[in-house]
């Protein structure tokens, strides 16, 4: 395995009117090349603005810590991603080196331009290819996307697609400049099961094809289990859990990994109850002390939970829960 | 079974006219198109289908929120019975207490600038169900307290609340009229996996206290089944299939009802790439193929299917199906 990425104590901050919040707090992570990483948690525990962090793609108000080191591994030498200002040197990365497809694709294209001329104009800026030859890739990466007709749908506008056909041409885009890793943020949420079947299929072949790393984003567990090859947790700005997709699902180490799954409704289990984790998630505002989930934590430790943060400890090789009964057992094993 | 339901529609049909198109034919959405459906007193009854496939047009009609172009729909819940093609204004403002809508979206529905209290109270002032305004917050404070709001809540304004529990608010606001009949479209879609346990199981909790019925419209498959007795599948404005939960879930009839189960991902990382995969989109509602609407993506279709459509059967069980091959496809000799 070949090392891509390593995030290194990512701290990211938002002045707004309220306040100062903190939005992630010294999250730490690799990833392989070729790895799918399955990235979950609540809406608001950081995981979209965790992956555009790997882009400097968080907006102006946002202060990254100084502690915070991001290194993209490509085939010609490290970039280190926080020593990126100027939007020239930070656009060889964005869209080049890393690629982001979201939720809404109606956000990834301008809704005045076609789709055809956008994907024509990313791969002038990150190849040196001929026009000429973008346009025939892009209506190529149309066609290898499942889209019929790709030579007119190159010359369409994105409101013209049907929602499924806009994520598969979203999903064209983005690849098109052959990235070393697509991050995916909610790509399927919107999409009915049936066509989220269809795009995950769609991605899973083009990772066989393309070999990239992939960061999905999603808070839907049955996805992670599906694509993923790791997953993390995050919860409340903080990396709870982290390991390989079969030990995260069947045995899960952090209380609130376990929680997630037990408020899921299974299909294999209809009489189970649905078990919801207590209380709801704190505001960034009010970040709790010690554990982040010790306000909700049903197995908290009496004067401990409070007050300390839990450090990572192993469960297995790879598989590793920040949590202090985790290492108390661990200890005591 | 007839005798108990509390809504019974019959060739159900709601058409939408297309605007423009001076010249030609004028077209119509057809959003439903002649369903018949039971929904038992008591019962939670769901329904799923793609997007576009009609559910929220039917929850609509239901509600007498939609036209209704074609058929019957009588609602009886004991008490009055209406027919709601057909109801005077009268009538339809006291089926309005009767029957109730839960929104999707808990940020857009409530107005941020009125207090918790007035948001639930609104519904009993417009309707002039109370009389005091000491009758009013009793009724809120009930109600409120069912849906795990306390007073301290009742006092701000939405914005300060998560999802989670603004969609308790929304809940609260359907449910302080008494109604009989709630229709909840895609009510926890928003909502993190952890709060929509906890909105599902007070949902559960109120329609087993109270006896209401609910229409329950979801997109998620799994949800359905662990909340909803029966279901029922809509494809491009019919209804395909209609059955209780178990049996629905366990031996589905319809090819797209199987479609859509095999295509619910799995929370088992071994059980990768087991999915039938269903090819292409749903048509569009105004130019609906002829014959089976589903035959454009069927494995399974022939000559008849592109030619007659299937009625739905009516087995004498609670189990219906409108396919030509159900029972040839349950037997296994059909070939793809
Ligand atoms: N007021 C309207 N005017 C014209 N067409 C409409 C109207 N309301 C709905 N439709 C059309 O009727 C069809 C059914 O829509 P409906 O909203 O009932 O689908 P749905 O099953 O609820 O979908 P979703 O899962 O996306 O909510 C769609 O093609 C829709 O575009
Ligand atoms: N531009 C911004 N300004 C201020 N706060 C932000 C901004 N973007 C995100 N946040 C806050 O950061 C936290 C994490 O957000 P996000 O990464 O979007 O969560 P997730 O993707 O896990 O739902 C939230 O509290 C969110 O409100
Ligand atoms: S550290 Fe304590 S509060 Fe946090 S998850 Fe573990 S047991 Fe619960
Ligand atoms: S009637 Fe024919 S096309 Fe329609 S679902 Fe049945 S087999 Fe498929
Ligand atoms: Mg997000
Ligand atoms: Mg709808």
């Amino acid at each position: 395995m070949t090392r891509l990425l390593d995030v290194e104590n990512l701290t990211l901050q938002f002045d707004t009117d309220e306040g100062r919040i903190t939005a992630v707090d010294g999250v730490s992570f690799s990833l392989e090349q070729g790895e799918v990483l399955g990235l979950v948690g609540e809406s608001g525990s950081g995981k979209s603005v965790t992956a555009k962090s790997l882009m400097k793609l968080n907006p102006g108000n946002a202060i990254y810590g100084p502690q915070t080191r991001i290194a993209l591994h490509l085939d010609d030498g490290s970039v280190d991603i926080m020593s990126l200002r100027t939007s020239s040197e930070l656009q060889l990365v964005r869209g080049g080196a890393i690629s982001m497809i979201f939720q809404e694709p109606m956000a990834s294209f301008a809704p005045a331009i076609t789709i055809g001329k956008q994907m024509v104009e990313q791969l002038l800026i990150h190849t040196d290819m001929s026009k000429k030859q973008a346009r025939e890739l892009s209506i190529e990466m149309l066609a290898r996307v499942g889209i019929s007709d790709a030579s007119r749908r190159f010359d369409q506008y994105a409101f013209e697609l049907s929602g499924g056909m806009r994520q598969r041409a979203m999903i064209a885009m983005a690849l098109s400049t052959r990235p070393r890793l697509l991050i995916a943020d909610e790509p399927t949420t919107a999409l009915d099961v049936t066509i989220q079947a269809q795009v995950i299929e769609l991605m899973k072949d083009l990772v066989a094809e393309f070999g990239m790393a992939i960061i999905f984003i999603t808070h839907d567990l049955g996805v992670i289990a599906q694509t993923a090859d790791t997953v993390a947790v995050m919860y409340l700005g903080r990396l709870v859990e982290r390991g390989p997709v079969r030990e995260v699902l069947r045995s899960p180490g952090h209380p609130y990994t376990r929680g997630l799954l037990e408020a899921l409704p299974d299909l294999e289990d209809l009489d189970r109850p649905l078990t919801p984790v207590p209380g709801d998630i704190p505001s960034p505002l009010e970040r709790p002390s010690g554990c982040v989930f010790h306000t909700r934590c049903q197995v908290a430790i009496e004067g401990l939970c409070r007050r300390e943060v839990p450090q990572f400890v192993d469960l297995d090789e790879h598989h590793r829960a920040a949590c202090h009964l985790v290492a108390r057992e661990r200890g005591a094993a | 079974m007839s005798e108990r339901a509390l809504i019974t529609t019959r060739n159900l049909s709601v058409h939408y006219p297309l605007r423009g198109g001076l010249i030609g034919p004028r077209q119509v959405v057809r959003a439903v198109e002649g369903v018949s459906i039971e929904i038992a007193r008591g019962s939670f009854f769901g329904l799923v289908g793609e997007s576009g496939s009609g559910k929220t047009t039917l929850g609509r009609a239901l509600l007498r929120a939609a036209p209704i172009t074609r058929g019957e729909v009588i609602y009886d819940d004991g008490e009055v019975e209406y027919d709601l093609a057909a109801i005077d204004r009268a009538a339809l403002k006291d089926y309005r207490t009767r029957a109730q809508l839960i929104f999707q979206d808990p940020y857009a529905a409530l107005s941020p600038r009125m207090t918790v209290r007035d948001i639930i109270a609104e519904p009993l002032e417009v309707m002039g169900l109370t009389k005091t305004r000491a009758e009013t917050d009793e009724r809120v404070r009930e109600i409120a307290a069912r849906c795990r709001l306390n007073l301290e809540h009742l006092r701000r304004f939405p914005h300060a609340f998560s999802g989670g529990q603004r969609q308790r608010i929304s809940i609260a606001r359907a449910l302080v009229s008494r109604p009989r009949f709630v229709v909840a479209d895609e009510a926890v879609a928003a909502l993190d996996v952890s709060i929509q346990a906890d909105v599902l199981n007070l949902l559960k909790d109120i329609q087993r206290d109270m006896g209401l019925t609910f229409l329950f419209i979801s997109h998620d498959l799994s949800v359905v089944a662990h909340v909803c007795d029966h279901v029922a599948v809509m494809y491009l404005g019919r209804l395909v299939e209609s059955a209780p939960t178990r049996e629905l879930f366990a031996a589905p009839r319809h090819p797209y009802t199987k479609a859509l189960l095999s295509a619910i991902p799995s929370l088992d990382p071994d059980d990768r790439g087991r999915a039938q995969k269903l090819e292409g989109e749903i048509p569009s509602p105004t130019d609906p193929p002829p014959g089976c609407k589903f035959h454009t993506r069927c494995p399974f279709a022939t000559d008849i299917c592109r030619r007659e459509e299937p009625r739905l059967s009516q087995q004498g069980s609670a189990h219906d199906v409108a396919c030509h091959r159900w029972q040839e496809l349950a037997e296994g000799g059909a070939r793809a």
